[in-house]
């Protein structure tokens, strides 16, 4: 039988907030949201700096997987813009240095080192220094920052976000960036008497692709990853007029559109899979197509062909879907004759590996066949104590908000590894449920839902946006668009919350309710219940909300899957026995809190 | 009530009729009522009824009297035709109107205030000319809207909100409208969705008058211990001798009842009642054997429920009138001044 919801479960509240749970560092999307609705750009980019510690850059950039979670998305066409809702706060903050937390002079007497200087090694100082750790950062870069500042483009996000957003945590005191420093040796490092270690060295290396003529090509074909940087950097600024692409993921979409800016003119993206199978995001591609650069698929490269030692394009053998008996999806050979692409510069972007030639294979760490080291995704720690792992050195290539989810549960490892703790006893979440009644009808949050559509981000003029590879392609929303789309934000965390011993059975929520989330009935078995709901309740990745057994003999059920937290059926029932109570999840980071004594 | 709109969005997964309709398109404005009041439940039936016999819209009118629940059908059929009367004059209007034109569907919405005091004149009469109609009384056993007092439904010995007892008799709307020869009556209460809706929807297909005593909670001033209309004394003596089912001519019909038990009607529309027995000797085709029922059970404290007499072969108004098929409003002059000659022949007629 289908048991109850116990009534004051925080992970069953987190999880009705679909955003925040689908947030690797489960930031408190609404709150932040609402905030933005309210205008307070500042306290929103502090709720957001505490999860994610980059929100400005976050708000350019994330991968977002909030957003194919959100709810919005269930009930009409598109999500919330939740990721450039991010980006409104950071943009509109003002000065929010009073809010940050004093620069440490206390040293607590551990000694940290860091190996890399991208988000996952700087969002671990972020939590540590505060602690009155003594942090030592290493970086074979001039810069600090990572794959942020060398592999991204300035076009998507500007050196000075890369810079504010480091600055806050430099400034936190106790931190010491030692840049153009490669470690050569872990061996070496823990020989310096560091109390713990932290490896956020990345996946540094761009995967080759070994076919006929790569070698008398090699002078126009470039490594993707490589060639970004050095843009970035500024060691190149030009590239040839016709430009094939490579691959099909995030760093092809950032070369071909960089492409266009260097004096490309006539860029192409070639890949094997098809459009739909392509790693990069929905909007990268969309973003690629709108600077007039073709994406052509089922097409897998042969051989560079070149003439007197230079390239002069690529042939490709053109392939089609086959499903084997077992239906599964097969690329095969289309029988149409082979295609050759002209061009003067070819970027290989087909994918990301790790590389820790200065990791000594002695110390205990094992890594697999693709040099990926084991990592316990816990605590993240590897088979050395003392040495913890996160961003894209942990688990191979991922994204910023991973790397910092990972760096916010290294930084309470090496704090109670620090302190002699267990690792394994991870602190809970902090949670608070609080009604948000005011008045009859009268709410602390707008209930009133919105039935505005996705806006869209204004974009600079293309022909503008081209000339300059520094320049932001996207605008940003104003306060206004800022609002129109905060208000779109569904208040998942104002939580319908039913006492039953309260409920008349009067079914005036029933009645009221949009979304026919709500149903009286007898209690059964899960799966054979959500069959004879009000509405199918066919989501199974939702929750059932049950009551205890009513006087009728029946209990409540609430589907939450399409729930507009409307708050109707609390406004409608005349008991009380729903309320709109809001759910504050905020994961314990690294400090006094998450110590387990 | 609410101070927002009920949102547009709607259960991605919410069906359509063959109208093109979803039930949120037969919704109404936001009730304006007590939360809770049991008036808004029938309100939430009724849409689900003319969803499901896939009304269109405008052609049907809703017409109330005074009271809470004659202000209901503000709250469903948004696009029907709508006529709110004085108080306890919603019969004679509804009886005009179906006169002038008979090709409406005609729901009459009213309290017990509305029908078995002022109106109970009109009531009655509308009853025994057999309009064709569904008639429901939303019936919480006060004046809601005046705050309370006890109506002509209230049961003799129930007590107010106050703790005041009720001396004078109750009027049983059932048996009422029965001894007026109703065509179609059923009784039913507001918190049970299941039995009510195929109520509605079979009283909305039946030819003649048809009457639905809906016992309807008014959360507000009688759902207290001493009342017997509340919530919970309709639940603890509510029995239904029958369940419904409405099958129109485009549903496969499907037996769920062990044979004997069920009890096949057709309609005048083509419409099968399918009946499930509840109370072995219980037949709803027997007027005199209902009353007799209805008033043994009474006698033991029991509220009898469900679909209590049906006459599929009823007669309405139109048909005793003889008046002719096209609606009288849609008559021409050259229809309505025949000429001399056939007033002559009228005439004549009388000699
Ligand atoms: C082209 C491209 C575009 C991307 N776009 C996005 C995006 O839009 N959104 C997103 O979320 N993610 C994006 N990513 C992924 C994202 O950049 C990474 O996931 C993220 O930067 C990983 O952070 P990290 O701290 O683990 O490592 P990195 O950012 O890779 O930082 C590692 C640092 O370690 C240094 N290092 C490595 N080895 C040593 C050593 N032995 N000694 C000293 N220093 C060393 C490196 O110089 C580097 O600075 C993109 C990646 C690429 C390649
Ligand atoms: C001619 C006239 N007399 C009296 C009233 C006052 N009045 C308004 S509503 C009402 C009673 C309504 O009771 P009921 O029909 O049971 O409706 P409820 O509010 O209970 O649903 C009365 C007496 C009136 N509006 N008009
Ligand atoms: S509607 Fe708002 S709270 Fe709900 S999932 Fe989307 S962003 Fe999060
Ligand atoms: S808040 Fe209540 S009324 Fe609104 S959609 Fe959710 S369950 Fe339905
Ligand atoms: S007073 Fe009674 S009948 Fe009127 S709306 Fe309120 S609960 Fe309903
Ligand atoms: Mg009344």
């Amino acid at each position: 039988m289908l048991q109850q919801t116990r009534a004051v479960s925080p992970d069953y509240f987190h999880k009705v907030v679909d955003c925040q749970w689908a947030c690797p560092a489960h930031t408190p999307v609404p709150e932040y949201i609402r905030l933005i609705a309210d205008g307070r750009y500042a306290d929103a980019y502090m709720i957001n700096w505490k999860s994610n510690v980059f929100p400005g850059i976050l708000g350019r950039t994330c991968d977002r997987p909030c957003e194919p979670a959100c709810r919005r998305g269930r009930v009409e066409d598109e999500p919330v813009a939740i990721c450039r809702l991010k980006r409104v706060a950071a943009d509109n903050k003002g000065d929010v240095s009073g809010q940050m937390p004093a620069p440490t002079t206390a040293r607590n007497g551990k000694r940290i080192a860091m190996v890399g200087a991208g988000p996952a090694s700087l969002a671990v100082a972020r939590d540590l220094a505060p602690l009155g750790y003594e942090i030592v950062i290493y970086d074979a870069e001039t810069a600090s920052g990572g794959m942020i500042r060398s592999q991204i483009p300035r076009f998507r996000l500007p050196m000075e976000v890369i810079d504010e957003e480091v600055d806050f945590i430099t400034r936190l005191g106790g931190i010491e960036l030692r840049m153009g420093q490669r470690i050569d040796s872990l061996k070496g490092l823990i020989a310096e008497g560091y109390d713990a270690i932290f490896v956020g060295s990345g996946a540094p290396r761009g995967r080759e692709l070994d076919i006929p003529g790569r070698q008398e090509a090699a002078a126009n074909v470039h490594i993707g990853i490589d060639w970004l940087s050095s843009v970035s950097f500024g060691h190149v600024d030009r590239i040839g007029r016709r430009v094939i692409v490579l691959g099909g993921g995030n760093t092809a979409m950032d070369c071909c559109r960089t492409s266009r800016r260097l004096g490309g003119e006539d860029v192409k993206v070639i890949v094997r899979s098809g459009f739909e199978e392509m790693k990069a995001s929905p909007w990268e591609k969309e973003d690629a197509m709108h600077e007039d650069i073709p994406i052509l698929n089922m097409r897998v490269p042969k051989e560079f062909t070149h003439k007197d030692g230079k390239l002069t394009g690529v042939l490709f053998e053109v392939v089609e879907v086959q499903y084997d008996d077992k239906g599964r999806r097969r690329l095969v050979p289309s029988g149409a004759p082979d295609e050759h692409h002209e061009c003067d510069d070819v970027l290989v972007a087909v994918g990301q590996e790790n590389a820790f030639p200065w990791i000594e294979r002695d110390l205990g760490i094992t890594f697999d066949e693709w040099d990926v080291p084991k990592v316990d995704p816990v605590t993240m720690g590897c088979g050395l104590p003392g040495v913890f792992f996160g961003g894209d050195a942990a688990f191979g290539p991922k994204n910023i908000i991973w790397a910092v989810a990972h760096a916010h549960e290294a930084a309470i490892s090496i704090h109670k590894y620090c302190q002699g703790e267990d690792l394994h006893q991870r602190p809970p979440p902090d949670f608070s449920l609080v009604s948000q009644k005011m008045g009859i009808h009268e709410w602390s949050y707008d209930n009133d839902i919105s039935n505005d559509r996705r806006y869209r981000v204004p974009q600079r003029d293309k022909a503008e946006a081209l000339k300059d590879v520094r320049l932001e392609v996207e605008l940003g929303f104003n306060p206004t668009l800022g609002l129109g789309e905060a208000q779109r934000c569904l208040n998942c965390d104002v939580q319908t919350v039913f006492a039953d011993k309260l409920c008349i059975e009067c079914d005036a929520c029933v009645d009221i309710c949009p979304m026919d989330c709500i149903t009286f009935t007898e209690v059964g078995e899960e799966d054979e219940l959500r069959t004879r709901l009000n509405a199918p309740a066919t989501n199974t990745t939702q929750d059932l909300y049950v009551s205890g057994v009513l006087p009728t003999a029946r209990v409540m059920v609430k589907d939450e899957d399409v729930c507009l937290h409307c708050g109707l059926c609390a406004e409608r029932c005349p008991t009380g026995a729903w309320d709109m109570q809001k759910s504050y999840v905020e994961m314990t980071q690294a400090g006094a809190a998450c110590s387990s004594r | 009530m609410t101070y927002i709109l009920k949102p547009r969005l709607h259960h991605p997964q919410l069906p359509t009729n063959s109208l093109g309709y979803t039930r949120r398109d037969y919704e109404g404005s936001v009730s304006t009522l007590c939360a809770g009041c049991g008036h808004d439940s029938i309100s939430g039936a009724i849409i689900q009824a003319c969803f499901e016999l896939e009304l269109p819209p405008h052609r049907v009118a809703k017409l109330s009297g005074i009271g809470c629940s004659s202000k209901t059908p503000d709250y469903f059929l948004g696009n029907s035709h709508g006529f709110n009367t004085v108080h306890g004059r919603m019969p004679s209007v509804l009886t005009g109107a179906n006169l002038a034109n008979r090709e409406l569907i005609y729901l009459g919405v009213s309290g017990d205030g509305d029908s078995a005091s002022i109106g109970l004149g009109q009531f009655a009469h509308a009853i025994r000319r057999g309009v064709n109609m569904l008639y429901i009384v939303e019936n919480n056993g006060v004046y809601g809207l005046t705050k309370g007092q006890f109506s002509a439904t209230s049961d003799k010995g129930s007590k107010s909100k106050r703790g005041v007892e009720n001396h004078d008799s109750g009027i049983d709307m059932v048996s009422l409208a029965l001894q007026m020869g109703a065509t179609y009556v059923a009784r039913s209460f507001s918190g049970d969705k299941a039995q009510l809706v195929p109520l509605i929807k079979a009283g909305l297909a039946h030819k003649g008058a048809a009457f639905i005593d809906c016992i309807s909670p008014c959360v507000q001033f009688n759902n207290h211990n001493g009342s017997t209309k509340s919530f919970d004394y309709v639940r603890e003596h509510n029995e239904a001798v029958n369940r419904l089912d409405v099958i129109s001519h485009r549903d496969p019909i499907k037996v769920d009842y062990a044979p004997g038990q069920t009890v096949r009607v057709q309609q005048h529309d083509g419409s099968i009642l399918s009946l499930h027995k509840l109370a072995e000797l219980y037949n709803p085709n027997n007027r005199a054997q209902a009353l007799g029922y209805l008033q043994a059970r009474q006698a033991r404290g029991q509220i009898v429920t469900g679909l209590l007499f049906v006459d599929p072969g009823a007669h309405d108004l139109h048909d005793s009138v003889g008046t002719v098929d096209t609606p009288l409003n849609q008559l021409t002059e050259r229809e309505l001044v025949p000429g001399q000659a056939a007033l002559d022949r009228i005439n004549a007629g009388f000699r």
